[in-house]
């Protein structure tokens, strides 16, 4: 008898915790009534927000995001003939040209606000894909411990294989982060085909630290990381500086000679259940109050040139100019071989 | 009568086995054979020769050289430091055992993104272990790997410890045997399939490790798991990743091939007691240095990670934990930590009584006295079939659910299901070789004997096998409910944006910069490492009365 006194409760406990026969989330309405979008883990937008977009749009979003924009890409690319949902939003420029490749995309001409034609994707002719934000990958500096070192922080890619800066850079591989990658490209478009390998050997020889993720590079290595490292050089964003401010002051700065603009893109799925709802989700990311929130919810900038940024991004998130940039089509191409030079390079 | 039943007892052991089978079927073999076919059909046209084409490169022999090294390694020091402390911890008494048996699976759960932080504060260039120069090594990725797994060795050889029958050894010490000749005469041998059951899943867990070696290697070494990842996630290369999950494949078998033969023992029968358990003496040191060096192994990255957690400005505070509540500083969660808690919860209920269900049928299968040959070996290969999904890169699987479980009468891309059943299927492995061995244990004479006496096949098990296995199946339920809590590699791929669980909002925090976001994220990773072990301790509370009166 006491054994069933022991085990009743546990097993009610245990069925009050399950979450069979709980609402699948909008999985049930029917496919009209819902937009599915496809993205990385990245996505958030604030909630009002998306609450405002299925007011007005009369449609319930159904977001499913997982992995990065690679996963994302792939993702895509192998589900295109059954597709996952109706929209996508996260594809990079690094990786829209496989997509675009594959016929994942279906043209969807979206009127761009002020400024935001400038990221386009270059060979996009038929406008599958939609600028919604971008960010530049930059190296850089804590200028708190160069000026307590009084040495000069570096400016360009050239310094950081200079002995003046032996042992202080840290960088996340290419081969397994996407700001690594991207860093990759950098040093593609400043040194060329047949200079890059080089430069990045020197740079290992001058003691550059690799590590897996932006999270290991920034948090634990970089002097102004969460775990105090002890690199004041570190492969992050241009956003990144807005993050260590104090005293309204912020103790880090992006050199921005040395970044590379990565743009996410949105785009209708082809054979989309609901391909109007899709085009909705597009407008609803250029819009003035998503592309405002971008910054504060996603970390990057918005592309309509016209809204304003958050204070202290306004005052230390600096953008480059003119940034280093790698044709779509080209990396496609090479993506393969560029990383097995890499590894190569890096692991000898 | 004897021919009714010699006609039903297969029929009644296939009955059993259709349900896990069926599972198995449809979220393991189906996915990763469709990822598989996926590398051998490239462009439409079946390929098979580029796929060997892939064996024969360099590269992949030297990531299979070091994915089978480094786990080899990673198995032999946890079984060093796991089977010692597993007497001092399950056959010794001692204040704060219990405790202390939770709090060593703690490792288990944690998100390896926050260890790795962890670990690389300690023996980083920076840290206070930096002189070590472990940073970046092999040595450290080893290190990892026992970290992590050194708590599945203590557990499932510690489960079969607690309730082996002391009185052999006894008589044997009684006879003049010294302690160590006790233990390799009499207690090794009995103990043998618990040790190799735990060796075999602790090799396959450290086979297919993925942060540890990304992130404590500092990109020097590649095993075979990260190379699929690169290769799935990054170059959509899938001929070059089918041919290294077929590698998986073939090693899995052939390590379930040399396990069986190590495990099988000419009696498996054991005599049982749940005898209380001694005070621990002079004589107990190995256990006691063993226990030791684990708990300095698993104890110093987690104070680590609660001194980090407690970190607020230049200053000590709760601000990061009071934080859990919100959605972080600058909305970077869609649901609050807390909340993801709870998701994490109630998915991992669903989880282990999904792997405690499906485990124990396949355990009862498996470890039934075969009759004929053929039979035993039918049971042979069912037995290894449940093995498989600890041996596949999570990344096959995940993708593998996309593109084959996308139409009716199968369409689960969209169920909350999704989550519990891939985490089922990964504990299950645990949950069967946890059993298993205790249930070989049984002699069958003694089922024989309830069944002359009148009871049913139902019967027979609750009264004959649910004592002798009722302490193992807590052990498996925590097991279970550890492996659901930490699962990050195939939960990231299947979980809902609106149903993140907690590791994946970790993941999600400390990709983000802001110290605010870094903070809350070890938070968030102590909040999960002491719900695990405060749920451990309660499942090891549950207790069948009738123990021990047998």
């Amino acid at each position: 008898m006491r054994r069933i006194h022991v085990l009743v409760p546990a097993l009610l406990l245990v069925a009050g915790c399950s979450t069979i026969g709980e609402d699948s989330g909008g999985g049930g309405a029917p496919s009209s009534d819902r937009v599915v979008l496809i993205t990385h883990d990245s996505f958030s937008l604030p909630k009002p927000l998306i609450k405002k977009f299925e007011d007005e749009s009369g449609y319930d979003l159904v977001v499913r995001g997982s992995g990065d924009a690679g996963v994302l890409t792939n993702k895509l690319v192998l589900t295109k003939d059954d597709p996952l949902g109706d929209v996508s939003f996260g594809v990079d420029n690094t990786f829209a040209s496989r997509a675009l490749d594959a016929g994942v995309f279906a043209p969807y001409d979206a009127p761009l606000p002020d400024g935001a034609d400038q990221y386009r994707l270059p060979g996009d002719d038929d406008h599958d894909l939609t600028p919604i934000d971008n960010g530049n990958v930059c190296v850089n500096v804590d200028d708190t411990w160069f000026a307590a070192h009084h040495l000069a922080p570096p400016r360009t890619l050239d310094d950081l294989v200079d002995p003046a800066y032996r042992d202080l850079f840290v960088t996340p591989g290419a081969a397994t982060s996407s700001p690594g990658m991207a860093f990759l490209l950098t040093t593609i478009a400043k040194y060329g085909e047949d200079g890059w390998q080089d430069w990045w050997a020197t740079l290992l020889a001058n003691g550059a630290k690799l590590v897996d993720g932006w999270s290991q590079a920034y948090e634990v290595d970089f002097t102004q990381g969460g775990g105090k490292g002890d690199r004041p050089i570190v492969l992050s964003y241009d956003s990144s500086p807005a993050f260590t401010v104090s005293g309204g002051k912020s103790s880090t700065s992006a050199l921005l000679d040395t970044c590379f603009r990565q743009v996410e893109y949105a785009g209708v799925l082809a054979g989309a259940q609901n391909p109007k709802g899709a085009e909705a989700l597009v407008d609803f990311l250029l819009t003035p109050e998503v592309q405002a929130a971008l910054p504060e919810s996603m970390y990057v900038f918005p592309v309509d040139a016209s809204v304003p940024l958050p204070t202290e991004w306004a005052k230390f998130a600096k953008q480059p100019t003119d940034p280093y940039a790698v044709d779509p089509a080209d990396i496609s191409a090479h993506r393969d071989e560029w990383l097995r030079a890499w590894s190569d390079v890096t692991s000898r | 009568m004897t021919r009714w039943s010699s006609l039903s007892r297969p029929l009644a052991l296939a009955a059993l086995a259709a349900v896990p089978l069926a599972v198995l079927g449809v979220f393991f073999v189906l996915p990763v054979l469709g990822m598989i076919s996926e590398g051998f059909w490239s462009g439409g046209a079946f390929d098979p020769g580029a796929v060997l084409e892939v064996l024969g490169r360099p590269r992949v022999h030297r990531v299979v050289w070091f994915t089978v090294w480094s786990a080899l390694a990673g198995t032999a020091f946890s079984l060093l430091l796991g089977i010692p402390a597993a007497h001092l911890l399950h056959r010794r008494s001692f204040p704060g055992r219990r405790l202390l048996r939770a709090a060593l699976l703690v490792p288990f759960v944690l998100p390896t993104v926050v260890v790795g932080v962890a670990f690389r504060e300690l023996i980083g260039e920076a840290g206070p272990l930096g002189f070590l120069g472990l940073d970046g090594s092999a040595g450290a990725i080893v290190a990892g790997l026992v970290f992590f797994n050194v708590a599945v060795v203590i557990r499932a050889v510690g489960a079969a410890w607690e309730s082996l029958d002391p009185r052999p050894a006894e008589a044997a010490a009684a006879l003049g045997a010294g302690p160590a000749h006790v233990l390799r005469t009499v207690t090794l041998p009995m103990l043998r399939p618990a040790i190799v059951s735990a060796a075999s899943v602790v090799f396959l867990f450290c086979a297919t490790a993925f942060g540890v070696v990304l992130t404590l290697g500092g990109l020097r070494y590649s095993s075979v798991e990260t190379e699929i990842y690169l290769l799935t996630t990054n170059l959509l290369d899938l001929q070059a990743a089918a041919a290294l999950s077929i590698v998986q494949l073939l090693a899995i078998t052939a390590l379930l091939f040399v396990t069986s033969r190590l495990r099988a023992v000419p009696d498996p029968s054991l005599a049982r007691s749940t005898a209380r358990p001694p005070r621990v003496s002079r004589g107990d040191w190995p256990g006691v240095l063993a226990t030791a060096l684990v708990v300095v192994l698993v104890g110093l990255p987690i104070a680590a990670l609660v001194a980090g957690s407690l970190q607020v400005g230049d200053g000590y505070g709760l601000a990061n934990y009071r934080a859990l509540t919100t959605e972080g500083s600058r909305n970077a969660l869609l649901v609050p930590a807390t909340q993801a808690l709870l998701t994490s919860l109630r998915t991992a209920v669903d989880a282990t009584w999904m792997a405690l269900s499906l485990g124990l049928l396949v355990a009862v299968v498996v470890t039934r006295r075969s009759r004929t040959r053929s039979e035993r070996r039918a049971r042979g290969v069912l037995d290894g079939l449940f093995m498989l999904p600890l041996g596949v890169s999570a990344v096959t699987l995940g993708f593998g659910f996309l593109i084959t479980l996308d139409r009716p009468p199968v369409d689960f891309r969209d169920s909350l299901l999704l989550v519990p059943i891939a985490q089922a299927l990964v504990a299950l492995p645990l949950v069967v070789r946890t059993l298993a061995p205790v249930l070989g244990g049984v002699d069958d004479r003694q089922r024989q004997a309830a069944a002359s006496l009148g009871a049913g096949p139902l019967r027979t098990f609750l009264t004959v096998d649910l004592p002798v296995v009722w302490k193992p199946l807590l052990a498996a339920a925590g097991f279970a409910f550890a492996v659901s809590l930490g699962e990050f590699g195939a939960t990231s791929f299947l979980a809902r944006e609106d149903h993140p669980t907690l590791p994946i909002v970790i993941f999600h925090l400390i990709g983000h910069p802001g110290a605010m976001n870094y903070g809350m994220a070890l938070a968030a990773s102590v909040l999960l490492a002491a719900t695990t072990a405060a749920v451990l301790l309660l499942v090891e509370r549950l207790r069948v009365p009738s123990v021990g009166s047998f």
